[in-house]
């Protein structure tokens, strides 16, 4: 063997190294998670932490529920918003509009994706809250306020993500509906999005990755009490907003708690990570 | 009900525009508005003065100051590791086992919310390794975050390489690593600093794993074990404790500015990539 090549298998086996970095990121951040945040889990009791409904953590109850709930409304709320609004711009951009108009907006949209929540978190403050207070009632820091910012935050990465698998669609599938007689919205609806539905489908799911991950934005505009919205003009608190807001002060059991609220939007995200790579994987397959 | 085929078209295609309408109204909305409050704000000595009085007077200076070291921290951390990932998946390996896995961990690393960095970096920076509430802390969480972009975007840019420039150099006698380092990553460049731009957007406009890393405390940075507070923490605090809006404003509006300009030189850099290879 020459120096060079030795040289070169060095190079392999270190680049390997490196490679499992990420790797391996992963698998600490899941190590430390799960061992702060399970040991007081069980100690509790499971049930205790995902069905109980009191959460005072001065007086050791740890009750989730109302946090989980929480997550769960504004993230269906940002859906409600997000999808319909996202899809119908995606659908406009590569199929209606002009290709001048395309080639603006995109980037323009792209763009607004890299504004930081806490700017999205501060409009909604500032503009948002007072409008619902004046308007619909209740204090304003609510679900539907937390919903609406959410909502508008997705829609960058459902739009730039549907425009892309749309435009993976091939031509001839249009030509061919078209040449049958179908008109534009009949081509859309019943041969482009059916084939590009396992990537609009991903797109929508780490729209709501993103949603049930989102801290800071929420908390600014959520309100966070601690207790199940009984509507959706009433405050809410999610499980990250649970973990940013006393994180700065608890100690002992109370923060093994907030490390427990972190594994369960662990685990979630998770769940919807592997459904996305799935889907994805899926649409390149075929 | 039956609607006429030609009707249902111009309807749909009315509403369509109609949301699409709202979609980037809202969201160029949001852009005027901080640059119409932020704009006023700004003023040299806006820039170039360390904050007082909690926020409430004075400039800004120290966090930016302590935004660029924390960005460059996890850059200088995440490039190496995210260009050598990419790397190894383009060159060094065919898809197997392995690649499969290193590509499911950057996925999953990449859907992790910041909060959950921002726990783990406490846990294991500050309070495991002892290094505190520090700029190092807050730096090393952001590379973390960070580097599945990096590894995504150097992997995209290294493989748009044509595989002939990598023959011509093998047949000159190179080795796999003189063609690497040579021909390709020098080939490959613009796609790979496009990477590193996005992750420093992504820095400078992170705020939750911020807070819990690098903390709050507000002073000009003296090394990197001291605590401060970036641009995006000082505004988020500013903003929700009710400090002063027009500072709230005026930060607001350096760091929007700051992100816009790092995303159109991103755009600028990718099309002429695209063009060059066309």
């Amino acid at each position: 063997m020459t120096k060079l090549d030795k040289n070169d298998r060095l190079i392999r086996i270190s680049l390997l190294v490196v490679a499992f970095s990420a790797v391996s990121v992963l698998a600490v951040i899941t190590i430390f998670i799960f061992e702060q945040g399970t040991p007081i889990m069980f100690k509790y009791g499971l049930r205790s932490f995902l069905l109980g409904s009191d959460w005072y953590p001065s007086e050791k109850s740890f009750g989730l529920l109302p946090m989980i709930v929480g997550s769960l409304m504004v993230t269906f709320g940002a859906l409600i918003i997000g999808v319909p609004l996202g899809l119908a711009s995606a659908i406009f951009l590569t199929e209606f509009s002009h290709r001048r108009l395309t080639r603006f907006l995109k980037p323009v949209i792209e763009l607004l994706a890299g504004i930081p929540s806490v700017v999205y978190g501060f409009i909604g403050l500032m503009f948002l809250v007072p409008f619902i207070r004046e308007n619909f009632g209740g204090p304003g820091l609510s679900v539907l306020a937390a919903s609406i910012i959410l909502g508008v935050m997705i829609l960058p990465t459902v739009i730039s993500i549907a425009i892309d698998s749309i435009r993976a669609v091939p031509d001839s599938y249009r030509e061919g509906s078209i040449a049958l007689g179908a008109t534009k919205w009949q081509t859309v609806r019943m041969v482009v999005l059916p084939a590009a539905r396992s990537g609009i489908v991903a797109g929508i799911i780490l729209g709501m990755g993103r949603a049930i991950g989102e801290t800071m934005a929420v908390i600014m505009v959520a309100g966070n009490a601690a207790d199940i919205p009984g509507s959706i003009l009433q405050p809410v608190r999610t499980l990250t907003s649970n973990i940013a807001l006393e994180m700065g002060y608890a100690s002992g059991e109370h923060r093994e708690a907030l490390f427990a609220t972190g594994v369960i939007l662990f685990v979630v995200i998770m769940i919807l990570n592997t459904i996305a790579n799935l889907t994805s994987a899926r649409q390149k397959k075929r | 009900m039956l609607v006429r085929p030609k009707t249902e078209q111009k309807i749909v295609q009315a509403l369509l525009y109609f949301f699409t309408s709202i979609a980037v109204l809202v969201l160029l909305f949001i852009l005027v508005v901080i640059l119409k409050n932020g704009l006023p704000q700004l003023s040299l000595e806006f820039l170039t003065k360390n904050p007082a009085d909690m926020g409430r007077e004075g400039g800004i200076l120290s966090t930016i100051v302590a935004t660029i070291f924390l960005t460059f921290i996890a850059l200088l951390v995440a490039t190496p590791l995210g260009v050598g990932t990419a790397i190894y998946l383009t060159e060094y390996t065919v898809e197997n086992r392995v690649t499969r896995i290193i590509r499911f961990g950057a996925e999953c690393l990449a859907g992790i919310p910041s909060i959950i960095f921002g726990l783990f970096g406490f846990i294991l920076f500050v309070n495991k390794l002892k290094l505190g509430w520090s700029i190092l802390s807050g730096g090393l969480t952001l590379a973390f975050m960070v580097l599945p972009t990096i590894i995504r975007t150097s992997e995209e840019a290294i493989k748009s390489v044509p595989q002939t420039y990598r023959l011509v150099s093998f047949s000159l006698g190179s080795t796999r690593w003189q063609a690497i380092t040579r021909v390709v990553l020098p080939s490959a460049v613009p796609g790979i600093v496009t990477g590193i731009i996005l992750s420093i957007g992504r820095s400078i406009g992170e705020t939750a794993a911020v807070i819990f890393t690098a903390g709050s405390a507000l002073r000009m940075p003296s090394s990197l074990f001291s605590s401060s507070r970036t641009m995006a923490v000082h505004f988020y605090i500013l903003a929700k404790e009710g400090v002063s809006m027009p500072k709230a404003y005026g930060t607001a509006a350096v760091l929007v500015i700051a992100i816009l300009i790092i995303n159109l030189v991103t755009y600028y850099l990718m099309e002429r990539y695209i063009q060059r290879k066309s």
